[in-house]
């Protein structure tokens, strides 16, 4: 056994009520990549925290490198050589790469005598560790997969010896969390102990060498990766069995229920999203759409729904036409039977500062059953929104809880049992599971697969790929805002990648 | 009189008229930057010239009146920092509550100590700055065209403006070569960043807020012991307001600082040559609307024709550390 980097001895955490850590133990052996699984609001990002100085323990030792120490803020977790990358990047948007990396580490109080060395430095490391930016380049205008870099390159800056990354994938295209685990195998071989959190098993499996379970504020055990399955773990972080595969029956498809024909978006610059795209989904079928995130699935869910303006093409619902480059009205198409769940439940699914019960209606306020005359009947959207939190689980059970304090599983629970509980025509679901926790993926697949044996048309977009081969009963791959290929649900991963990366379909379009 | 003498005359007044705003607006930016939003510049000029011009008269000493200016100003500027950092309230809030109190206390103490109106008694010379005349100016003003743009327009100005147009290039370096700088931005941009680089998010913006104190102070004692000799009511008369309107219009930037104070200083310079002159084509303008017109023109500029002004991008919002 090697020397450990990190060792928690009983670390203990509560604010107010909430019991956030329960004596966690934790040994972390250097030069590893150790993994820290567990659902939404397991403790994991408060346990990092403390070891970063955010918080102070109630209870409990940090032992680094052998020597117990006392982390009181992030300076003092720069000075044991711990670095973190957060989930929520911490950098100054407009500020160069440069002027991030110096920020706290500037060496002097004029800036110029320190440019040229952090200048050289920033060089090294980029070298070292195959990490290229451009140290002038403004932040705001780099991709997230490069934006990480310039957090990890801040850490490598500060001379980290231990890199904490929390859910450092959430923000990234497969591609460049692909790219991401190979830096985190470099900087492995370099010596560096990695801590990665995540709630992804796939990502613990690929990259880690040991792994540790989170639930509910206890660290319930280490494994080590080579000798524990996808099944185990999940069932470690859940505290029961889980079903990993979704378990579906033959698709039964129908009459033509949403018909897109030759759709173009172009956005407010005039650059093209969505380029003549045409598709049909039945009833009784669920239509998914894979590829890399930003290659137009964004736009082509917008349009349809009628929230972001088609330059042109048709799309027919139930054989009627919608004004999609026209005045097409969200609110006209829930009435028509389509309903949609957005890919972002912050910011266009829900209203956070609202009650529950206000989200549960949001959009069908109109509806006489919600309405006494002008105004709102109060006692049926509660006893509604009552009735959706028995049937979908959401915890915990409080109508009248304000939106933001619940879990993104269970936030994804009040949408969706918004939308399903309409009884649509057609679905349209973007991003069903994203940021959300295993046991309540098992639940809306269910419900999603559920949907779709009740004749429904299902159109599903997704950056998870195993999400998209395990729903969908025909899959659409799109590249640059096109149309690429459409497989079956069997075709491989291999398959679907080269044809999301670009590569078959560009030779498809041109034989 | 010819049309060189008036542009003189014009430049003279437009500069010492920005003095104050360039002072003011500077000061936001230090406190703006930081990402503390300070409406209340206007409260602490006009308090910062009222403890100017009541300690100059005291003490009869102009250096005594400045220092006083500055400590009040610097004063106010912590309470408005301890609503807004520590206490994490409304910055908006705080700055109309400042300006409010200093609007009524000023009157009510210079009355009750000097009984004249809601006046500090007149200076004597010594009371206040006087003018520098730069070496030469007398020798070189019979010079044409030069001669006077040296003496008539460079020369003669109190030292306190040509401290706020050294002040420009100064803070421009501050905030974009030093280590403080840097970190001030930064704070304003995302405190989130600054916290977990192991810097203290509250000591450097209460740095900012007292940075803001300190030019606010100068602006303020310049009113009362530069360009009047004496604290009247409310003699700052909206300029705080004007300088946090050329702040916006110079989105935050040093340089544009400048330009926008020095337009805004022309516009009141015009306004007062020309009261009551009859122009030609459109006869009499009302001095109201002479008096209104770099607010209008702040709202077509602002509307439109400067693009979009982008304030920092935390400003306004205290800091809480996320859970």
């Amino acid at each position: 056994m090697s020397e450990l980097a990190i060792e928690l001895k009983g670390i203990d955490k509560s604010f107010g009520l909430v019991h956030a850590n329960r004596n966690i133990n934790l040994k972390v052996r250097k030069g590893t990549i150790h993994g820290i699984i567990g659902e939404n609001g397991a403790g994991k990002s408060t346990l990092m925290s403390i070891l970063y100085g955010f918080y102070q323990a109630d209870r409990g030792d940090i032992v680094i490198d052998g020597k117990t120490i006392k982390i009181r803020d992030p300076n003092a977790a720069i000075a044991a050589g711990i670095g973190m990358v957060h989930q929520h990047f911490m950098l100054v948007e407009n500020f160069t790469v440069l002027e991030n990396i110096m920020l706290g580490a500037e060496e002097s109080q004029i800036l110029n005598a320190g440019i040229t060395k952090a200048r050289a430095e920033l060089k090294r490391l980029e070298k070292e560790y195959a990490l290229e930016v451009d140290p002038d380049a403004v932040i705001e205008e780099l991709p997230v997969g490069i934006q990480q870099r310039v957090e990890i390159l801040k850490a490598l800056y500060r001379k980290a010896d231990i890199l904490i990354l929390d859910e450092p994938t959430g923000v990234l295209t497969p591609a460049e969390a692909d790219h991401l685990f190979r830096i985190l195998g470099q900087l492995k071989d370099e010596g560096k102990t990695v801590l990665l959190i995540t709630h992804k098993l796939r990502e613990i499996m690929a990259i880690t060498d040991e792994v540790s379970v989170m639930r509910r504020g206890e660290m319930v055990a280490t494994r080590t990766t080579k000798e524990t399955s996808v099944e185990e773990l999940a069932e470690l972080m859940v505290g029961r069995r889980v079903l990993l595969r979704v378990e579906k029956g033959e698709a039964k498809p129908a009459d033509v229920k949403l018909s897109v024909k030759n759709l173009t978006v172009r956005d407010s610059r005039g650059v093209t999203m969505v380029e003549d795209v045409s598709f049909d989904i039945r009833a009784g079928e669920i239509v998914g759409i894979a590829g890399v995130a930003g290659n137009g699935q964004s736009e082509l869910l917008e349009a349809i729904s009628g929230i972001r303006r088609a330059t042109s093409g048709t799309v027919l619902l139930n054989g009627r036409e919608i004004d999609v480059t026209g005045n097409a009205d969200p609110a006209d198409l829930r009435r028509r039977g389509l309903a949609h769940v957005p890919e972002d439940r912050h910011h266009v699914g829900l209203v956070l500062k609202f009650e529950e019960s206000e989200n549960a209606i949001l959009g069908y306020h109109d509806d006489a059953k919600y309405r006494r005359g002008m105004l709102l009947d109060v006692d049926a959207i509660r006893a509604d929104a009552e009735a959706k939190i028995a049937a979908y689980d959401i915890r915990p059970p409080n109508p009248r809880l304000k939106t933001a304090n619940f879990s993104g599983g269970n936030q994804q629970k009040i949408v969706l049992a918004r939308e399903m509980e309409r009884n649509p025509d057609v679905l349209i679901i973007g991003q069903p599971t994203r940021g959300v926790d295993v046991g309540a993926i098992e639940f809306i697949h269910k419900r999603i697969i559920e949907m779709r044996d009740q004749g429904k048309a299902v159109l599903l977009v997704s950056v998870e790929l195993d999400e998209i081969r395990a729903l969908s009963d025909r899959i659409l791959v799109m590249f640059a805002g096109r149309v690429v290929g459409e497989r079956a649900p069997d075709a491989t991963e291999g398959e679907l990648g080269l044809l999301m990366a670009g590569v078959e379909g560009r030779k498809e379009a041109a034989e | 009189m010819d049309v060189f003498q008036v542009f003189i005359e014009l430049a003279q007044s437009t500069v010492r008229l920005s003095t104050p705003l360039i002072l003011a607006a500077l000061a936001g930016l230090f406190t703006e930057r930081a990402g503390i939003f300070d409406i209340g510049l206007e409260g602490k000029m006009l308090g910062a010239a009222f403890a100017a011009g009541c300690v100059a008269y005291i003490s009869q000493s102009v250096y005594m009146g400045l220092l006083a200016a500055v400590l009040v100003s610097v004063l106010l500027s912590l309470v408005h920092g301890y609503a807004s950092i520590t206490q994490r309230g409304s910055q908006i809030v705080s700055g109309v509550a400042i300006n409010f109190v200093v609007a009524g206390s000023t009157v009510i103490l210079g009355e009750a100590w000097f009984r004249q109106g809601g006046r500090t008694p007149a200076l004597s010379a010594d009371g206040r700055f006087g003018t520098v005349t730069l070496p030469f100016a007398d020798a070189v003003r019979d010079v044409p065209v030069l001669g006077p743009l040296y003496s008539g327009l460079l020369s003669g100005h109190s030292p306190l403006t040509y401290l706020a147009f050294l002040m420009v290039p100064a803070s421009w370096w501050i905030l974009y070569r030093t280590r403080f700088g840097l970190r001030l931005r930064a704070v304003g941009e995302n405190p989130g960043a600054v916290d977990t680089a192991g810097i203290s998010v509250i000591w450097l913006r209460y740095r900012g807020v007292i940075c803001c104190g300190i030019l606010c102070g100068i602006a303020g004692a310049y009113l009362s012991l530069a360009a009047g000799a004496g604290f009247t009511k409310g003699m700052t008369a909206g300029k705080g307001y004007i300088a946090l309107a050329a702040l916006i219009f110079a989105k935050w930037r040093p340089k544009n600082i400048l330009f926008a104070c020095l337009l805004f200083g022309f516009l009141d310079a015009f306004a007062i040559r020309y009261q009551g002159y009859a122009f030609p084509l459109i006869g009499k303008v009302p001095v109201q609307l002479m008096q209104a017109l770099p607010y209008i023109l702040t709202v077509i500029l602002l509307a439109g024709f400067i693009g979009k002004a982008i304030p920092p991008k935390a400003g306004g919002v205290p800091y809480v550390k996320e859970r």
